[in-house]
């Protein structure tokens, strides 16, 4: 716990001793550092000194219950919090070790893609819903390929590949959630945020969507927002607990769900309370 | 049956009559009105009508072709000026604009509806016929146009406001700037609605007669320029309407039943392009 709260240098051993051998032996790059962040809305505080180090090409999830500030935390990854005018965020948050407050907002989104808990593709096309980010980035020439590409990412390519010009209403809601991925990763994202995207699926296209999260590790830094622990547990490398705004546990996931440290994540993960 | 019971029924009854009867009695109004107008329009229509101008007083025939010209004119003017500045308004009000402003804005629009359409013209008169002391198709155009904004602005930013703040939020976190966001998913998610909005507001000046009366006048002959007077077919309904002549009177109704054929087939595009279904599944 403590060595979390210290950990705010880019490149530095994980926040907490490895769980596997494997891992231990590959040295973690950070993606993002999270540093002493408060977040309010208002006058209500609503995250409190926050340290967080995001490693590259690994799933790290966000757990704890409704309101604790999982999704609010996500939201400042990529400035998304900004669309709310009252909000008011302190502190650091780095990629590659620079300020994103620091940095232009579009250009940052374009690094650190997001992916909601709603399907919300746009009104368009198939195609068009994956080359929009690429057509309003000012990619020119044939878009085909790298729309082929990203839906072959989203594991959508072979459902859809006869039909990219029907509206993308007219997929499943399952199918919707994949392209939404695809429309994220379109854009080559650094990272690429979560915020619940399973909640609104049947269990089978969230299994799909897990199975692609693990895949989709060698591309991107993935950080995902979940309530539902089995789901932290499957598809991540890092889990943190948050609760009431506050970071309680931060570990590699298989350490925080068999030997939580802190007597909130336990009673959390084993089902007392949230 | 005891008594309190088939007092119950009586009363439920009576009330299912009495707003059956007041339902029938709206209804009949509204297409006797429609069948007389049908009915008068359809005996005195001719092709004359469309082609030719009015005939000097006294003489029976012609027609009123350039009222149906003027009129296409002063409605171009109304949407030219207020198509844009309701729509863009719109998008002010419904995606930039706080708290005071918007209030006062949307305030400001409502009672602009609501102002009674004489006044208007009145208003169009002093700002537009008196510096250039001569009537015109401009002034017209204008007073049409005032009446536009307000039912362009208010119906389109209802529409835009529908928009999920999902679909903005995709397109945000894709980097889209908030104007890119506005013009790429806002917009055409909203845009059979608006579409829809502009057409009625247009159906809804199309026959509007008390603000042209003393801005684009009226003429009997083909209007020379924009900044002449211009006939229209609402002032020619009432100029021949209260004239001594049957036959101006059949001419009036004949104008009349042309105004209901625009304004039924502005209708019925409308609700064409709204029921091909809303682009953005409300959730």
């Amino acid at each position: 716990m403590a060595s979390v709260r210290s950990a705010v240098s880019v490149k530095i051993t994980p926040p907490v001793s490895v769980p596997t051998s494997r891992e231990a032996q590959a040295p973690l790059v950070m993606r993002m550092t999270v540093a002493k962040v408060n977040f309010y809305y208002g006058p209500k505080q609503v995250l409190f000194d926050i340290n967080l180090n995001i490693a590259t090409n690994k799933v790290t999830s966000l757990i704890g219950p409704s309101g604790c500030g999982k999704s609010t935390l996500l939201r400042t990854l990529n400035r998304m919090h900004e669309t709310v005018r009252s909000s008011r965020l302190e502190g650091e948050i780095l990629i590659d070790n620079q300020n994103i407050l620091a940095q232009d907002v579009t250009a940052l989104r374009r690094r650190v893609g997001m992916v909601f808990q709603r399907p919300n593709p746009f009104p368009k096309s198939i195609f068009d819903n994956v080359a929009y980010g690429l057509r309003i980035n000012g990619v020119k020439g044939s878009i085909h390929d790298a729309v082929e590409k990203s839906l072959r990412h989203a594991a959508l390519w072979e459902e859809v590949k006869d039909q990219l010009h029907k509206s993308a209403y007219e997929l499943s809601g399952g199918q919707q959630q994949r392209l939404c991925i695809a429309r994220a990763l379109a854009v080559e994202p650094e990272v690429l945020l979560l915020d619940e995207p399973c909640s609104a699926l049947d269990p089978i296209s969230t299994a799909k969507i897990e199975e692609l999260l693990v895949q989709l590790k060698d591309l991107c830094t993935i950080v995902i927002v979940t309530h539902n622990m089995q789901q932290a547990a499957r598809v991540s490398d890092f889990t943190a607990f948050l609760l009431m705004g506050q970071l309680i546990e931060f570990s590699p996931t298989p350490q925080l769900f068999t030997t939580p440290t802190d007597a909130r994540t336990e009673a959390y993960i084993t089902g007392r309370f949230g | 049956m005891s008594r309190r019971l088939r007092w119950r029924k009586f009363v439920s009854h009576f009330m299912l009559t009495m707003t059956g009867l007041c339902a029938l009695v709206a209804v009949a109004v509204l297409f006797f009105i429609l069948g007389y107008l049908v009915y008068h329009g359809g005996t005195s229509i001719s092709w004359n009508f469309f082609t030719k101008l009015p005939a000097p007083v006294g003489e029976t025939g012609g027609g009123m072709a350039n009222a149906i010209v003027g009129s296409a004119k002063l409605l171009l003017l109304a949407c030219l000026l207020g198509v844009p500045i309701g729509f863009f308004g719109a998008i002010y009000l419904a995606e930039f604009s706080g708290g005071t402003i918007a209030f006062v804005v949307r305030y400001a629009a409502d009672l602009l509806n609501g102002v009674p359409s004489i006044v208007i013209g009145i208003f169009a008169y002093s700002l537009v016929v008196l510096p250039f002391k001569h009537f015109s198709t401009l002034a017209g155009g204008f007073a049409l146009g005032l009446m536009m904004i307000p039912i362009t602005l208010r119906s389109t930013e209802e529409f835009l406001r529908a928009v999920p703040r999902a679909l903005r939020e995709g397109a945000m976190a894709l980097g889209a700037s908030q104007w890119k966001t506005i013009a790429s998913v806002v917009v055409p998610a909203a845009y059979r609605g608006i579409l829809t909005a502009i057409l009625l507001a247009f159906a809804r000046v199309a026959g509007e007669t008390a603000p042209l009366l003393f801005t684009a006048f009226g003429n009997r002959f083909w209007s020379p320029g924009w900044a002449q007077p211009t006939a229209s077919l609402p002032v020619m309904i009432f100029t021949y309407a209260i004239a001594p002549y049957d036959d101006w009177h059949r001419q009036a109704w004949a104008a009349g039943l042309v105004l209901l054929g625009l304004i039924l087939i502005i209708n019925i595009i409308a609700r064409v392009i709204l029921s091909r279904g809303v682009a953005v599944p409300r959730t």
